[in-house]
């Protein structure tokens, strides 16, 4: 990542704004700007998810790229929010605690950094619904 | 005044390490640690999270605690010493993250552990001046303590949040009053990782000073005893000191053991007598008067005093609580511990 | 339209090729296909080099120039077309050579693939590869290539109780195949338990689940069907290439257990070559990791979803199986040179069609089926061919 790919995702990474489509009702998360469904026809516009979903499925990632090998071993998830949309992020919990099935909300944490001297880039991952870590 | 607290929010990162776990790895003696600090464990940052991060999840608790519409935010300040930028401000991150920009000023404050209450006084001002209708004070810290240094045994991490208006009070603040000299107690040096501190000399020079200091004057002023208060928090960079002082000026150890949070969280620096203050309300009830004074090396203390209002029952559970966020800590080791503070480097 | 044949077929050894270059690879591969095929340098008409990441594996781009170059085609200015779809580039690229021939464009095309995957260190290449995913919407929350396919296999196991030793038994079976293939990066036997005791990478993938990271060439040339005896005895003809786009990340999936562009191609190509899953004899699909066999061999419709792990522990899938897959090694035991795996494959195909495959010849081979996968899910690619037109 780049500081101005990044900066032009900070509303999106940080709150979870996504888009949502008025003619067809579909929501997207990450945002799409054409709604795939009515293509031209649809009347997209910026939409600020609730943060509560489930999760879908989940890896334990032991080998990572460079950026993330400080956090080794972590919970990589496929999380289906709310409003339908799905998602990749990580879930912060006990390892043990981890399931398909399992409802979680979002909580804002680190996702990385360019080295020491770099930009840190910031955004939501996920928690248990129940206690909020 | 016319201002008051009217919102609050707590965050504790949930891992803990233990002072024996601290105490084992430099062959000290535990037990007269713990009985020297009266702090039995400390919290410790997750991995991903920092001092934004930790104040951005108290900020949000403080927002959706009353139900703060974040565009009436007009200014946010944060109190910490460990920015994760020396240049760069934190605080952007954070009014992006509860939703306030741009209509708003920001800025990062530090002044060692009273920052935070700096942060308070800086917002009444404004919000008493009509520059602004709410203003938001954040002390959050995820503090440094050099291996094996007696720091190392307390420094902790967790963040607090205080929205202050005019309107739906939950404590109206009914006077602040400070008290600064150049006292050189502790610092750290710019590109230094770890704080150097003055052994004893932070003690009467600087800490007993300044927090009685700055006591008796906002008493003295508003013409108020110990006696008048319900509970009363200073600053807590171990459980030690603040005992002590509550003693020196006359308040009752059941007046303070509400707020005192240290021997189970270690110090939080900028958050930490905001942490007391965030107890103390947790518990509080309408009526009630609290008094606070903290504490930040360099030297100076910030006291306050509070009258608690009926709205506190109304919102008071729509966030997390202190006990809450102290309960179901995750134990871990000196190891693991080292490699979230960053002390392994990769 | 016309119809097309494979006349020539070449390939490296893969393996990690420390002594060769990306350009050394790939004319290497090119020029035993076209020594197999008996053509003159002069009558190539146009070149196709698949490839994924020159740029960041080897900081090399305009590698279409580069191979036309160095294959002694520059100065007869012969075109040459580097084709890009992560790790279906070799699949992508052998399409657009059938469709220059098919569409009477062009007469004799090179369609090749290479990756020069060692020349970086390994963080590099797993970010390098992470690309195939969505960089801002997977790679950015921490979501390697193991860790997105791990997920499929963790959903794979909780919906159809796919367990451990079923993934396993893919590795098993293709490091077995891979034994009989002199060109393998790993000619040796494994175990269940090598495999689910060895390190885990993404839960529940383990090292000896995922693919090798290689260095490797492989080339075919194409000719139309009308001239291919011409050239050889015996030309394996292209009964259907289809090509299908998907999401490109996998939590964007309808089902994230079925890579829905698979299933796509694979019906249409069925549907180009007028036949059903039954009528393949056997295919070399993309096992990047254990899982994606079992889910390919499903979604190609070889057996019901759900039901590819114990179709694999049966022994259905093995060289003398109902429908042997991936007799080469396939990725995991052959080796997966990103952008020659989708060649790689075809060159297989020729070779088990012609009854050149060796020790791993599989008997009665009439008809054979590729299947390359780009990302997890973002393309893919499906051929068919035959000893008959």
């Amino acid at each position: 990542m780049s500081v101005p790919r990044f900066w032009r995702r900070i509303k999106n990474l940080y709150n979870l704004i996504g888009t949502h489509c008025e003619k067809c009702g579909g929501f997207f998360y990450p945002p799409r700007n054409m709604c795939p469904k009515c293509r031209r026809n649809g009347i997209v516009n910026p939409f600020k998810f609730k943060g509560a979903g489930v999760v879908v499925t989940y890896t334990i990632v032991h080998t990572a790229a460079k950026d993330y090998a400080k956090l080794t071993p972590y919970i990589l998830a496929i999380i289906k929010l709310d409003e339908g949309p799905s998602l990749t992020s990580q879930v912060i919990c006990d390892h043990s605690q981890i399931h398909i099935g399992m409802r979680v909300k979002s909580a804002f944490r680190k996702l990385g950094e360019e080295s020491d001297k770099g930009m840190i880039y910031y955004g939501t991952k996920f928690v248990p619904m129940e206690e909020k870590a | 005044m016319n201002v008051g607290i009217v919102s609050y929010g707590a965050y504790i990162p949930r891992y803990r390490i233990r002072v024996e776990e601290i105490a084992k790895v430099w062959g000290a003696n535990a037990n007269s640690i713990i009985d020297g600090l009266m702090v039995f464990e400390k919290s410790v940052p997750d991995l991903d999270e920092d001092t934004i991060t930790i104040a951005v999840e108290a900020a949000r608790y403080a927002i959706n605690r009353a139900n703060i519409n974040p565009e009436k935010i007009g200014a946010v300040y944060t109190g910490s010493e460990s920015h994760p930028y020396a240049v760069k401000p934190s605080r952007t991150v954070i009014a992006e993250a509860i939703g306030a920009t741009p209509d708003l000023t920001v800025a990062d404050f530090e002044f060692a552990c009273k920052a935070g209450t700096a942060a308070i006084q800086t917002c009444m001002g404004m919000v008493e001046t009509g520059m602004i209708e709410l203003g938001m004070a954040i002390g959050s810290d995820v503090s440094q303590g050099a291996p094996g240094d007696a720091l190392e045994y307390t420094a902790a991490a967790g963040g607090v949040a205080y929205i202050i208006g005019k309107k739906d009070q939950v404590a109206n603040i009914e006077s602040t009053y400070s008290y600064t000299t150049d006292t050189p107690d502790f610092w750290r040096r710019e590109g230094m990782p770890y704080p150097e501190h003055g052994g004893r000399f932070t003690g009467e020079p600087g800490y007993f000073k300044h927090v009685s200091s700055a006591a008796e004057g906002l008493m003295k002023r508003m013409g108020t005893k110990p006696s008048d208060y319900n509970y009363a928090i200073f600053h807590q960079p171990n459980g030690k000191f603040p005992t002590r002082v509550a003693k020196m000026l006359g308040f009752t150890s059941e007046q303070i053991k509400p707020g005192l949070v240290v021997p189970r969280l270690g110090n939080t620096y900028s958050g930490s007598c905001m942490m007391g203050l965030a107890a103390t309300l947790d518990i509080a009830k309408a009526g009630d008067r609290i008094f606070m004074t903290s504490f930040g090396s360099g030297a100076g203390s910030d006291a306050f005093s509070f009258t608690v209002t009926d709205r506190i029952d109304e919102i008071r559970n729509r966030a997390p609580g202190v006990e809450t966020l102290l309960a179901n800590p995750i134990y871990i080791n000196y190891a693991t511990y080292a490699r979230h503070k960053g002390k392994i480097k990769l | 339209m016309r119809d097309v044949a494979i006349i020539g077929v070449g390939c490296t050894e893969f393996g990690e090729l420390w002594d060769k270059s990306f350009r050394e690879l790939f004319v290497e591969a090119g020029v035993s296909a076209i020594e197999d095929a008996n053509v003159q340098g002069g009558k190539i008409d146009a070149l196709y080099v698949g490839n994924m990441s020159g740029g960041r594996f080897i900081e090399q781009e305009h590698l279409g120039a580069l191979i036309a170059d160095y294959s002694g085609l520059a100065s007869l200015n012969v075109p040459s077309t580097r084709v890009e779809a992560a790790c279906a580039s070799g699949g992508l690229a052998l399409r657009q050579g059938i469709l220059a021939v098919a569409s009477g464009y062009h007469d004799i095309v090179v369609a090749g693939g290479a990756e020069k995957m060692t020349d970086v260190g390994v963080e590099t290449t797993t970010d390098a590869l992470a690309a195939a995913a969505d960089r801002e919407w997977e790679g950015i929350m921490g979501a390697t290539f193991p860790g997105l396919y791990a997920m499929i296999a963790k959903l794979h196991m909780h919906k159809y109780g796919t367990t451990q030793e079923q993934l396993a038994a893919v590795a098993v079976k293709n490091h077995h195949n891979g034994t009989m293939n002199p060109k393998a990066q790993f000619q040796n036997e494994i175990s269940i338990e090598t495999v689910i005791n060895s390190l885990m990478v993404a839960d529940p993938l383990r090292v000896f689940d995922c693919s090798p990271i290689t260095d490797g060439a492989s080339a075919v040339v194409i000719a139309p069907a009308e001239i291919a005896k011409k050239y050889c005895d015996t030309p394996i003809y292209v009964k259907a290439s289809a090509q299908a786009s998907g999401t490109i990340s996998l939590h964007d999936r309808p089902d994230i257990t079925t890579v829905d562009a698979t299933v796509a191609a694979a019906k249409w190509a069925y549907k180009m070559a007028k036949l059903k899953p039954n009528d393949i004899g056997f295919a070399e699909v993309h096992d990047c990791f254990t899982i994606a066999e079992i889910c390919a061999i499903e979604d190609l419709g070889f057996v019901k979803k759900g039901e590819g792990g114990p179709a694999t522990e049966s022994g259905m899938t093995a060289i003398g199986g109902k429908i042997p897959i991936n007799p080469s090694g396939g990725l995991k035991a052959c080796g997966h040179p990103v952008g020659a795996t989708g060649v790689k494959q075809a060159v297989e195909i020729t070779l088990q069609l012609r009854g050149e495959a060796g020790k791993r010849q599989i008997n009665g081979a009439e008809i054979g089926l590729t299947h390359n996968v780009g990302g997890s899910g973002g393309t893919a690619v499906v051929h068919i061919f035959g000893r008959e037109k």
